[in-house]
This record gives structure tokens, sequence and C-alpha cells, in this order.
């Protein structure tokens, strides 16, 4: 019986691995034909990286400002909180009020560090 | 189900083919982009295993955010990539070590589940039937309130990392100049402009 119920929700996965497949294989075979049917005569001047018509200036690999970094750790953490909001808005008719408090709860100490950045100036730039 | 076994197959192979390269490839940023990969063939397996909200988070959660973040921790640090490599001989052993060790803690587990295929905990909170009640609701009747404690623990978790990360990266810079409203608002034109009688002839 379970596997029953397994294969229905699986059925509905099915036509997202026949994307896959077919995503797959579209860019497999332009891969591949490019390289296979195109004429390629390839030159110093043809092979050497540019940039808008010049040649590159220097390695693109310079380092980031940390700032970056805690844009993108903040960003984590709210993702996070956002994570727990999917299940508990499709079962909030079932767990009531306690559940309903539980997660104002959760989310006003999410908001005490909100008002910490927000007031330290972390989520201004310059 | 021959479609299952060989999509299971496939996303097997291509997450542990990533996950090798992740540890072989030169450039760090093409590791970062083999670990989304094995990401992305974690999520499907774990949709084969009937965990779609699993799946779906770690497809927000770790390719979303996590895999940005490795990015730029990348391209924050500035490794002599030549230098890295030359430690991997002498840090073989205590990786081959940790390997070791998490296998070994594998192997309890999936024999503890052979010993006994229904523990007391399972068996106390058993998950409903998936054509009844989907994953995602399951969970959250059970995490806002049976286990409320862990679920608000999290929620101080999360802000300890916010407030950490913050203590430990900004910094104020000098000679910044920040809009304040409140001062543009508080300007009176008397000032800012000063009115000058100018006698004919005699200049400012």
């Amino acid at each position: 019986m379970a596997v029953l119920n397994m294969e229905g929700l699986l059925r509905e996965y099915l036509p997202i691995l026949i994307f896959l497949a077919l995503a797959i294989g579209i860019s497999g075979a332009m891969f591949v034909a490019s390289m296979v049917l195109a004429n390629q005569r390839p030159d110093s001047e043809k092979l050497s990286a540019y940039e808008c018509g010049f040649e590159a200036f220097d390695d693109a690999r310079g380092r980031f400002d940390v700032r970056f970094y805690l844009v993108a750790i903040l960003f984590i953490i709210f993702d996070l909180e956002v994570a727990f909001l999917f299940p508990w808005a499709i079962s909030l008719g079932d767990i009531g009020v306690f559940g309903f408090w539980s997660m104002v709860m959760f989310l006003g100490i999410l908001t005490i560090g909100f008002v910490y950045e927000w007031r330290k100036g972390a989520l201004e730039w310059e | 189900m021959i479609i299952q076994g060989l999509a299971f197959y496939l996303f097997a192979f291509v997450a542990v083919a990533a996950g090798v390269m992740v540890i072989s490839s030169r450039n760090p940023v093409h590791s970062v982009l083999f670990l989304i990969l094995a990401f992305f063939n974690a999520a499907g397996l774990f949709v084969l295993m009937g965990a779609e909200f699993l799946a779906m988070i770690l497809v927000i959660v770790y390719v979303g955010a996590v895999a940005v973040l490795f990015l730029f921790v990348v391209m924050m640090l500035d490794i002599n990539y030549v230098e890295m490599r030359e430690g991997v001989l002498q840090y073989l052993p205590i990786g081959a070590l940790i390997g070791i060790v998490l296998l070994a803690e594998l192997a309890v587990i999936g024999g503890s589940w052979v010993v006994l295929p229904l523990s007391e905990a399972a068996s106390a909170m058993p998950t409903p039937p998936i054509d009844q009640v989907t994953n995602t609701n399951a969970l959250g009747r059970l995490v806002y309130t049976h286990y409320i404690y862990l679920f608000q623990a999290a929620g101080l978790i999360l802000l300890v990392a916010m407030i950490g990360a913050i203590v430990l990266t900004l910094r104020d810079r000098e000679g910044v100049r920040r809009q304040r409203i409140s001062d543009q608002v508080d300007r009176k034109v008397a000032d800012t402009i000063e009115i000058v009688k100018v006698v004919p002839g005699s200049g400012v």
C-alpha cells in the first residue's frame, strides 16, 4: 500500500524528470553539434580572451569586500526563517492558537535581531 | 517502478561524481559549481524517498543561499592555489579517518534500523500516509506545538548567528557621507542662504 502511495507522489514529478531529460538532451546536442558540424580554424587571436574587444586587464578573481559576506549571511538567516513559515502556513488549521503564538514568538525573536541590524546600520551600504 | 530505479541510479551516480569533482577540481569556483550539482541531485534523491519538503528546502536554502555564501568566501580569500595543493598528502590520513568515522556512524544507524525496524520514537509519532497528509503538513503539525522548545531554540540560534555576523564583520567607516533625512527636513532657509546687500561698484 505504501508503495502505491509513493508511486502516486512520484508520478506528479514525472513531468519534471522528462523536462530534465529534454534539457540535458537539447543542450548536449547543441554542444556536440557545434563541435562536430561547425568549421573550426582556430588561431591565437581567436582563442585569446578579451573583454569588450580589449585584452583582459587582469585576473577576474579580485578580492571581495567582507560586507558582501555579511549581506549573504543575513540573507541565509532570513531564508531559514521563511523556510519555517511554509509548514506553519499550511498546517495552521491543525495546530490552532498555540501553534500560531509559537510562531509569533519565533518571529519576535528574529525581529529583535532585525531591529538590531537595522539600528547598527548593517543594511546600509555607504 | 523501473523509471524510479533508473532515476535513483542517475541521481546517486551524478551526486557521487559531483562530490568527487568538488574535492579534485583545480579551480575552487568549479568546486562550488559541482557542489551545487551535488545539492540538486541530493534533492532529487529526497523526492524519490517522498521527502518533498526537504528536497525543496535543500534547493532554496543550500543552492540559493549557502552556495552563494561559499562563492563569496572563495572570492574573498586570497588563496595561493599551488600552495594549497601541497598539503593534500599531509592531510589525507586525517581526512580518511573522519570519513571512516562517518561511515561507521552510518553503518550503526543502518544496523539499528535492521535490528529494530520501528524504533520507539518513530512508533510514538507515526508518519501519516503520504496520500492523505502531505509531507510539509505532517511536519508543521509537530514542529510548532510538540517540539516548541526546539523550535524556539532554533530561533535563538538564528538570532545569535545574526548578531555574531554583524559583530564580526561590521565596522564603521571613516569619511562616509550618509543621507540623514531628519537633517534635510530640519534645514531652514536662514541656515543656508545669506542675503547680502551689495553697494553698486564696491564688490562683495
